[in-house]
């Protein structure tokens, strides 16, 4: 039950009131260079959200099995060579970055092949963003999130497992897609309408892009009140809820620093 | 390569003509993410500096090595090495501005402004021409980040650098410093210099 909700709110957290596009401005690229139709807009998102699960798996892996500290594989190759207490020592995270972005820039590669053997016409409306998904923001995010969540918790129970990290990306990618289809739908509108023209352009982009983040803002909260919901508790319990729920309120209308993860 | 920009041309043309956020609009998740402070956005913008610079000389070094079709992930892994080096000098010596900065040191990997810089002018031209174009554009790149970072502050929070500087009667405007800010601020920073460069033009 309790872990059904943890992934019920990661899901909801990053599709909607951690948006990647509109709260960690991951992703800002695609988002202002391929919102001009809404079908090729949904293409791009299914394809960043194809890739980011993709990308999650294998960052997931990598970081379980061979970066974090004690992580089995590479415990098991320095142990060929080194004592044990000095294998168990050994800790790669300081290469997730370069391992990181090969897996992405791989498994891009792979995307690209398949969608030109099946989908013809969908590679040639992609063009040129199709490999410039390397390049999104969005992806490399996902990966260092779930690194931070694996190998970046004190406590080994709390790492989170394949269906957490998987969670957050496909959901994150969702978001991106729905960010993206919306933005996409109000430029075909906008390209009717008389715009000032220095304005034209990216700059009216940013703008509409202002305004949908600040709805998207209307999301906040939902989590605990979902978790709230869903979690069975004693009184004392709903006292310490109630309590923390105004501090975060609190925080979220002090806060000068979104910046900053807060799964 | 007669008509090859110059390394003087190349520094020149960074810094505003070819200003990399505002008139070819890249770079943007750190310009939006980190721009809610001044000392986080130049903070950043040393950062970018430090790895445009690096990347753009040991590219430009190896520019008759590279294959075609490689040349993207020998940009993106060389870029990486010193995004790693920067992250970690940040951890060591600036704690508390590499955990306010968090995630967008290590997106510094996947900024396009870099790549760009790589494509256009490092893997075609020596390392005083890369290294001088690294300049321009990161003292650019400085300038927009500061630009944005400024009014956001100074809106959102009454303060400069953490200091003071509007009375204590300003209201602040609790969204400049939150995400929507980020983008209404670029929105219509970007229109004012495009409505400042058409101005320039008609003249």
């Amino acid at each position: 039950m309790n872990y059904v909700v943890d992934i019920l709110l990661i899901a909801v957290s990053a599709a909607l009131i951690n948006n990647f596009v509109l709260y960690y401005f991951v992703g800002i690229c695609p988002f202002i260079g391929v919102s001009r139709k809404v079908d090729m807009a949904f293409g791009m998102g299914c394809a960043v959200t194809f890739v980011i699960s993709i990308a999650a798996f294998l960052s997931w892996t990598i970081t379980t099995y061979i970066l974090k500290p004690g992580a089995p594989l590479s415990q098991w190759v320095a142990g060929m060579f080194v004592s044990p207490e000095m294998a168990a020592s050994i800790d790669l995270t300081i290469l997730c970055y370069i391992v990181y972005i090969f897996a992405i820039a791989s498994s891009v590669q792979f995307v690209e092949m398949y969608v030109r053997k099946f989908f013809p016409a969908l590679y040639k409306s992609f063009g040129v963003f199709l490999p410039l998904i390397t390049t999104n923001c969005a992806i490399l995010f996902a990966c260092l999130t779930i690194m931070s969540n694996v190998a970046g918790v004190d406590n080994p129970a709390d790492a989170w497992d394949l269906g957490r990290s998987l969670t957050l990306a496909v959901f994150g990618g969702v978001g991106f897609t729905i960010a993206i289809v919306i933005m996409a739908g109000i430029r075909e509108e906008l390209d009717l309408c008389d715009i000032p023209k220095p304005l034209e352009g990216a700059a009216i982009t940013l703008v509409v892009a202002g305004i949908l983040a600040l709805a998207f803002m209307g999301f906040t909260g939902v989590d605990s009140g979902l978790k709230k919901a869903l979690t069975p508790k004693t009184s004392e319990m709903v006292q310490a809820q109630v309590v923390r729920q105004q501090d975060q309120l609190a925080t979220i209308a002090l806060s000068s620093n979104p910046v900053g993860m807060h799964r | 390569m007669a008509d090859a920009p110059t390394p003087l041309e190349r520094f020149v043309q960074g810094i505003l003509p070819e200003n990399p956020v505002y008139r070819q609009v890249l770079g943007l998740c750190p310009t939006l993410a980190v721009t809610n402070g001044l000392n986080a956005a130049m903070t950043m913008a040393a950062a970018v500096a430090f790895v445009l610079f690096c990347a753009n000389i040991i590219t430009s070094l190896i520019r008759d090595l590279l294959k075609p079709h490689l040349r993207i992930v020998i940009f993106t892994l060389t870029i990486a090495t010193f995004v790693t080096i920067a992250d970690r000098f940040l951890a060591a010596y600036m704690y508390q501005m590499s955990k306010t900065l968090g995630p967008y040191i290590p997106l510094i990997i996947v900024n396009c402004l870099i790549i760009c810089r790589c494509e256009v002018c490092a893997s075609k031209q020596s390392p005083i021409h890369a290294g001088a174009d690294a300049l321009g554009q990161s003292i650019g790149f400085g300038l927009a980040l500061g630009s944005i970072a400024a009014v956001r502050e100074i809106l959102g929070t009454g303060m400069l650098f953490g200091i003071r500087v509007l009375p204590e009667i300003w209201p602040d405007w609790v969204v400049m410093v939150l995400p929507p800010g980020a983008f209404l601020t670029l929105g219509l920073l970007l229109g004012a210099v495009n409505w400042y460069a058409m101005r320039q033009q008609e003249q």
